[in-house]
């Protein structure tokens, strides 16, 4: 019985260390502007203020914006695209299947900074460069060969009699796939939407490269300029980054499962 | 069989699409393209499309004028004899290779202890695994930013906590001495959380009575890690350590974000060196930019690759 409090205690002093940077960055984002540069620092915030906060809201609720909408056509660009193709590859099993499973693991080791400047060259002629629309389909190519994959692996383990079921009572493939499939198939849809939405959040690569000087600008972009212009006030740059991380401690909280599942079946095949 | 179905139920093939064929199976690979058809336009228009015009970058030479008018001249393999000449060409290369194997080295090790650690049963274990999770889901840019006020020279808390046991302050992110090990330091802490969880899952598969019958044999616990655990993991661990080898290959947002590959180049590597040709300063070269960014993209293969190989073997 002690054994077991001594290990839950070591787990307490690991995790703590480990999520120190996040609590650092919370109390940084409440402590005063005077007391940032106090020596010692100040490990909590007692007497803090909320300034940084107001700053957010007063200044970030734009960029907050965007990322949430880029983050939701991502999404649903990603499950529209990935969601058929997981069911051909892993039901219907046509031939050339195989290759283009292959081309899409490929896909997911090509350098996003390499993606940046491909797209780049493209958006500049045909001048979509700086808009949100351009930016929901280069963040998609990030999640669109994941969600294939966790789509693949997932529907082959619907067992085939349920499908055969369908066709014999006459539903076309098509059918099938939107009345039986899809519903089915909730976990999947759920792990390939929450990785599609935080890796669209998160981007700063194509954000930088693609949209820097657009009028609707991600979060990522309304952080960096805040430190390249103003790198004083750091409670206000802590607290647009703890804003930031809402949409990853929210989606942690309610689907704490399909996020490790998903990083496992990104790695491991079962 | 899988095209069982098939042969039995006419399958609803696009319009006259190999509708004549006496082949019923080939009719269901019809079907199946017409589902993959979005995938296959997709990857055609947003894969290939852009590494294509990626490489036509690296083989013209090309001004802010000729881009946007798009006549630039081809320059063959000039861009590529520039990025090879340069002076930041030795320390790129050295520097991405030392970025990505300290930092997979301690990623690995740390998981792998702590997954290792988190395996046994006590109160809590579930919960504290899961917020483990929380630096691998954070954006970037806020662990970036978070990490640069930690290690700032003046007021950072590291080197306050350094001053605590009597080491001077170190200039972390101004040093050329230490601005790598910096983004290193960040590197490593982000990547634990996929090397833990990718482990965990690892061990749970590991069947408990091959510990049991480790114990009846008389292993104390370290006997039973290096002779029972790592051996039965390999598999996974080579999957892990290869997976990590393409993902650290690729980081550019943390570097950008801290040090901007300086100073004087100290941390810089192929990523950030592409970024800053093409897209770094006023003037941008986008010829060796490109070239930089497609021997990235060589290295990230022959590690994709070696990756699939692995795979492969396993699957049979």
């Amino acid at each position: 019985m002690i054994k077991q409090h001594a290990k839950t205690g070591l787990g307490l002093i690991f995790t703590a260390i480990m999520l120190f940077p996040v609590y650092w960055m919370i109390n940084v984002s409440l402590t005063k502007d005077t007391d940032m540069r106090a020596d010692p620092p100040h490990l909590f915030p007692f007497d803090g203020t909320l300034e940084g906060y107001r700053a957010v809201i007063d200044q970030q609720m734009p960029y907050l914006g965007t990322s949430l909408f880029i983050g939701l056509g991502t999404v649903i660009l990603t499950l529209l695209i990935s969601a058929p193709a997981g069911f051909a590859l892993a039901k219907l099993r046509p031939k050339g299947g195989g290759t283009l499973s292959f081309v899409l693991l490929i896909a997911q080791m090509i350098p996003g900074i390499i993606m940046a400047m491909g797209f780049y060259a493209i958006y500049l002629r045909l001048g979509v460069l700086n808009t949100v629309g351009g930016l929901i389909l280069a963040d998609s190519t990030i999640a669109v060969p994941f969600g294939v994959l966790i789509f693949t692996a997932f529907m082959s383990g619907i067992p085939d009699e349920l499908i055969n079921a369908a066709l014999i009572d006459g539903a076309s493939k098509w059918r099938t796939f939107v009345s039986v499939i899809l519903p089915i198939s909730r976990n999947a849809i759920v792990t390939v939407s929450l990785f599609a939405f935080l890796w669209a959040w998160s981007d700063f690569v194509f954000a930088t490269t693609l949209d820097g000087g657009g009028d609707a600008q991600p979060i990522t972009l309304g952080i960096y300029h805040y430190i390249g212009n103003n790198n004083q006030q750091w409670n206000a740059i802590m607290a647009t980054a703890v804003v930031a991380s809402i949409p990853a401690t929210l989606l942690l909280i309610l689907a704490q499962r399909y996020v490790a599942a998903g990083v496992t079946a990104g790695a491991v095949k079962d | 069989m899988a095209h069982d179905v098939m042969t039995r139920v006419p399958a609803p093939a696009p319009a006259g699409a190999g509708a004549r064929s006496p082949r019923p199976r080939k009719r269901g690979s019809w079907a199946a393209w017409a589902f993959l058809a979005p995938i296959v336009i997709y990857l055609l228009a947003f894969y290939a499309y852009p590494l294509y015009r990626n490489l036509d970058l690296s083989l013209r030479h090309y001004t802010v004028r000729s881009f946007v008018q798009g006549d630039a001249p081809f320059s063959g393999l000039d861009n590529y004899r520039t990025v090879f000449d340069d002076a930041a060409f030795g320390p790129a290369l050295v520097h991405t290779l030392a970025f990505t194997f300290v930092s997979i080295a301690f990623q690995f090790a740390i998981g792998l202890a702590l997954a290792v650690f988190f395996a046994q049963n006590f109160r809590l274990s579930g919960t504290l695994r899961a917020l483990f999770l929380v630096p691998w889901l954070l954006p970037l840019i806020v662990s970036a930013s978070t990490w640069s006020w930690m290690l700032n020279s003046d007021s950072g808390i590291v080197n306050h906590a350094l001053g605590l046991v009597g080491v001077d302050p170190v200039n972390w992110l101004t040093s050329p001495d230490w601005a790598l090990t910096s983004v290193i330091i960040a590197n490593i802490w982000i990547g634990i959380p996929f090397n833990l969880v990718v482990l965990y899952s690892g061990l749970q598969a590991i069947p408990a009575e091959v510990y049991e019958a480790a114990a009846i044999d008389g292993a104390n616990s370290w006997q039973r890690f290096w002779r029972v655990t790592f051996p039965l993991l390999r598999p996974v661990s080579a999957i892990t350590l290869l997976l990590g080898l393409v993902y650290t290959l690729k980081v550019f947002d943390l570097i950008w974000i801290m040090t901007k590959g300086g100073p004087a180049d100290a941390s810089t590597t192929f990523a950030t060196w592409s970024y800053r040709f093409s897209f770094g300063s006023l003037l941008p070269e986008f010829g060796p930019g490109a070239a930089v960014g497609n021997l990235l993209i060589i290295m990230a293969l022959f590690f994709g690759l070696l990756y699939i190989r692995f795979q492969k073997r396993l699957d049979s």
